[in-house]
């Protein structure tokens, strides 16, 4: 009986202290260390400036065209690029790699894609963009404005680009573009009553996207 | 002591309270569920633009149209080709992975030179200029020490600009050893050609057949064009039509049709032959054909007045059922009803040649089975057989000979095929390693090419074809493959694979209109190779003299293009020539044989006089010391040409043909019992040339007596998907020379089997 009342006396803060170092050191594993050690940093091959071509070029579809079968061509292949860029154009450093390493060696350009989806999903760009008529700016934001490529984020473990969960920890999000999970496809499609009674919600449905 | 404990748990539950407030273990089992769904090690093609190409596969002589589906410049599916007049969208299992043949491990990658012992593996690679001179060199000097004759050269296929480039060097160098791949097809053209008269290739109507005896023919097995017979087969079953298959073991085909005769092996002659007996003795036969557009059915008499015993006297005097019965070990009342509902039927066909039709066999054979379509009038006909023109269109003018050509050009050949013994037969590749290891032809062989073709897998008695090699100084080889040819040779000079490179694909086997396909580049080359082609023209430009000058074209393609000639552009758009209108001629014109009509009896059974025609193909080895028959047995997943399986096939053998490294040989259980064997015991086989560790499997599916292998294992090269699972049958077993061909027509070889 005395025992138990010894404890009572001098223990009981000792337990909240560690409680509380516990949650403290848990929190700032889960919060600080844990994004750190699960994304790594790669910078693209040489920077793109997206704002000086659409100067020239007028509209996104000039280089991200959709193919006479529909498909969708994605990042540019240097074919393309080859048009204007037999030569070095303007001064700067990131033309000068470019064209020396890449235009002159007719070796492809390794573009990291921020946006792509993992190999379990097939996004039909032609059914959104043709057939639905979306701009592309809707999901992925301004960034025919931007005149710098960001550090392209991926994940350690599932090898995807971080923005397909977004930037925040906790899959918060603004605008369309700050993540790109199967949630984010539903609501969207629940927002504007995309067919919500036909192959997305009957029987095999799921291969509709996951084929 | 226990408020530090008490602590360590108010640690542990503070930690755990904030772990899961924090966005970790939620983050961590979404990652690690995408992670399992998307493997990293799984191999995704990359996007890109998708693009389709029409090309024809070359990997067996059914000739299909594919579609091949690229991404961007690379090959991710094959497909048949919609429409095609062979497979019209159908693929077979090698078709389908051929793939794996462009991107696989087993490629030769650039010209190499053995620098180690034969088949030890020690390659060095060198320039294109310095593998075709060190062809140039040696050959040129073979030739100039007065033995031109003593090169020879083996091609895959007979017909097509390649293998005609190969027989015009030959020519132009001074030798006569060219020889080409044997298979039923041969036995056909001279079929054909004793009975029709006619330089002809067989065309079947198979789809159009309504009763359909097939004497062996795999016709899901790979007999013909594949896929064309999986869909005749498919028609024949959609439409109620009748499939008999006669043949000793119970095949795919066998179980799949609607009757299976099981006959002794060896012995599907005597019961074609017995049919014609009651056919005739029954007054079934189609007597308008008989009567008006055959020959030699009575007996007849020959310009000298001699007289010889017609088809009828000759069936009637030895092939009654009873007779046949006790000779092929089926039923009488069975061979009078097979050989009536045959005879019956609206369009009967009868098929021969054993399971893909690899080994050209008997010819007599041929000629007997050919005869039962005579009778029954199935000739040039819906559902019969068709005699297509043999392709015609490689036109050059005959390169120019000098001195020592000639020379060489008048030495007997080493395989025998030619002098009196084989008057119709161009060329005899299964004689070609006795010849040389027997010296008959008086000279020695001292160089050989290979291009197309596998002769150290796929001539039977292996031994005595590697002692042929080994007696050959020096082998080049042209193929794309690390295949066992390449792995001996002592030269490669590796050709672009089907998907690569362009050439002219002639007359799909057993297509019943002429067709060209050509094979187009469905990627650029992978590797460091060249078509086979251009590297035959660079080495005989180097040798120069008469031999450079028969190549006067300035490219493979400009040859190729200049030889086409107007059907180029068609080819080019469309890949493939088809005569649309093409109907066979009426049987008025369709003979050309000294009598104008079908001959039931022919030159080549006076050319045999001497020889025992009727009998059964002997098989090498003595009862008493072999008591069992092996046969050979073909299967779709079991590659067994030139091209080895691929890894993608090599998974789809069942485990009743190989479990791990060893291949189960089939017997009959009262077989089996009688030599205290049972299923799964591992066994010895012992055949007169060979001997091989196997399993047993027991099966009702073969005769008492007989046993079976399966053909396309015991690869040795190629690659380790393949290598060394099993036992190549060719190995176990010897040719026999047809007495009229000179074609090996071995079905089988004696065997023993005991407990290892």
């Amino acid at each position: 009986m005395s025992t138990v009342k010894a404890k009572d006396d001098g223990a009981g803060g000792f337990i909240i202290l560690f409680f509380i170092l516990g949650f403290v050191a848990s929190m700032i594993l889960g919060w600080i260390v844990f994004p750190k050690l699960l994304y790594s940093q790669k910078e693209q091959p040489f920077n793109f400036d997206h704002a000086i071509h659409m100067d020239m070029v007028g509209a996104c579809e000039s280089c991200h065209f959709f193919r006479d079968d529909g498909t969708f061509s994605g990042i540019p292949k240097l074919a393309q690029c080859i048009d204007c860029h037999q030569d070095v154009q303007g001064f700067t450093k990131d033309e000068e790699i470019f064209v020396n390493e890449y235009v002159r060696n007719y070796r492809e350009v390794p573009w990291l894609i921020y946006s792509e989806q993992p190999d379990c999903v097939y996004f039909s760009h032609s059914a959104h963009v043709l057939s639905g008529g979306m701009e592309c700016k809707t999901c992925h934001g301004p960034i025919a404005e931007t005149e710098t490529s960001r550090p392209y984020e991926y994940n350690r473990i599932t090898g995807y680009s971080r923005d397909i969960w977004g930037k925040s920890m906790l899959g918060l999000k603004k605008n369309p573009w700050d993540r790109m999970k199967m949630d984010d496809c539903a609501e969207c499609h629940r927002e504007n009553g995309v067919k919500q009674n036909s192959a997305q919600t009957h029987k095999g449905a799921c291969f509709v996207c996951h084929k | 002591m226990n408020i530090a404990r008490r602590s360590f748990l108010a640690f542990l539950i503070g930690g755990a309270a904030g772990t899961a407030l924090s966005p970790l273990p939620w983050k961590l089992t979404d990652d690690l569920s995408i992670w399992t769904q998307t493997w990293p090690w799984t191999p995704v093609p990359p996007d890109g633009e998708y693009s389709y190409v029409n090309s024809v596969c070359t990997l067996c002589p059914g000739g299909c149209g594919i579609t091949v589906r690229k991404v961007d410049n690379r090959a991710v599916k094959i497909e048949g080709m919609a429409g095609h007049p062979v497979n019209d969208g159908g693929i077979c299992i090698l078709g389908a992975s051929g793939l794996q043949l462009l991107y696989g491990p087993r490629r030769v990658k650039a010209p190499m030179r053995r620098v180690g012992e034969r088949g030890e593996g020690k390659w060095e690679t060198i320039s294109w200029d310095e593998a075709i001179a060190a062809a140039a060199e040696k050959l040129e000097g073979i030739r100039s020490a007065g033995n031109p004759q003593g090169v020879a050269c083996m091609v895959g296929d007979r017909y097509g600009t390649v293998p005609s480039l190969f027989e015009r060097f030959m020519t132009a160098y001074g030798s006569p050893n060219f020889m080409s791949d044997a298979a039923i097809e041969d036995s056909y053209r001279i079929t054909l050609n004793l009975m029709h008269g006619k330089n002809a290739i067989p065309g079947f109507d198979a789809g159009n057949a309504d009763f359909v005896v097939s004497f062996g023919s795999g016709v899901i097995e790979g007999w013909g064009s594949p896929v064309r017979m999986f869909l005749a087969h498919g028609k024949w079953k959609d439409e109620n039509k009748t499939l008999v298959q006669v043949e000793p073991r119970l095949s795919n085909t066998a179980a799949k049709a609607d009757k299976w005769v099981a006959v002794q092996p060896g012995t599907e002659a005597v019961l074609a032959l017995s049919m014609a007996y009651v056919i005739i003795k029954e007054n079934l036969y189609d007597k308008s054909f008989v009567a008006e557009n055959a020959a030699a059915f009575e007996d007849w008499r020959d310009d000298e007045g001699k007289t010889y015993p017609g088809f009828k006297t000759f069936v009637l005097n030895g092939f009654s059922p009873a007779d046949a019965s006790k000779v092929t070990g089926v039923d009488p009342s069975l061979i009078v009803s097979l050989a009536r509902s045959f005879a019956g039927a609206e369009k009967p066909l009868a098929l021969c040649g054993r399971g893909k039709g690899n080994t050209p066999g008997s010819l007599h054979e041929f000629m007997a089975v050919h005869a039962l379509n005579g009778l029954v009038g199935a000739i040039n006909r819906p559902g019969g057989v068709w005699a297509i023109d043999v392709p015609d269109y490689v036109t050059w003018p005959k390169p120019g000979l000098d001195e020592a050509a000639r020379a060489g050009l008048e030495k007997p050949r080493v395989d025998g095929a030619d002098g009196g013994a084989y008057p119709y037969t161009e060329s005899i590749i299964s004689g070609f390693a006795d010849g040389v290891n027997s010296g008959s032809a008086g000279y020695g062989v001292e160089a050989l090419l290979v291009s197309g073709a596998n002769p150290l897998y796929t001539l039977r008695d292996a031994q005595a074809v590697r002692k042929a090699f080994d007696s050959i100084g020096f082998v080049v080889s042209f193929s794309s493959y690390m295949d066992e040819t390449a792995a001996q040779a002592d030269l490669i000079l590796p050709n672009h694979t089907y998907l690569e490179r362009r050439q002219d694909v002639p007359a799909p086997f057993g297509l019943n209109m002429p067709v060209i396909g050509m094979s187009r580049p469905v990627v650029p080359p992978q590797f460091d190779t060249r078509q086979v082609g251009d590297s035959l023209m660079g080495i005989a430009r180097k040798m120069g003299g008469s031999v450079g000058d028969a190549f006067g074209w300035e490219s493979y393609e400009a040859c190729l293009k200049e030889t086409m000639g107007a059907a180029w552009e068609t080819l080019e758009k469309d890949g493939i020539l088809v005569k649309a209108d093409y109907a066979p001629e009426g049987w008025g014109e369709a003979f050309n044989t000294p009598s104008k009509k079908f001959q039931f009896f022919t030159g080549a059974y006076r050319h045999g006089e001497n020889k025992d025609l009727m009998s059964q193909m002997k098989i090498e080895g003595e009862a008493a010391d072999f008591p069992l028959i092996l046969i050979p047995y073909d299967s779709m997943r079991l590659a067994s040409g030139p091209v080895a399986d691929t890894p993608f096939m090599a998974k789809t053998i069942e485990e009743d043909v190989l479990i791990h490294d060893d291949v189960y040989v089939q017997v009959n259980p009262a077989t089996a019992a009688s030599l205290n064997l049972r299923e799964g015991k591992v066994a010895e086989l012992t055949t007169p040339v060979g001997k091989a560790r196997v399993r047993v499997h027991l099966s009702e599916g073969i005769g008492e007596g007989v046993i079976a292998l399966p053909t396309g294992l015991g690869h040795w090269a190629n690659s380790k998907y393949i290598a060394g699972k099993g036992v190549n049958v060719n190995r176990l077993m010897s040719p026999v020379a047809d007495p009229v061909s000179g074609l090996d027509a071995a079905w089988g070889i004696r065997a023993k089997l005991a407990r290892a």
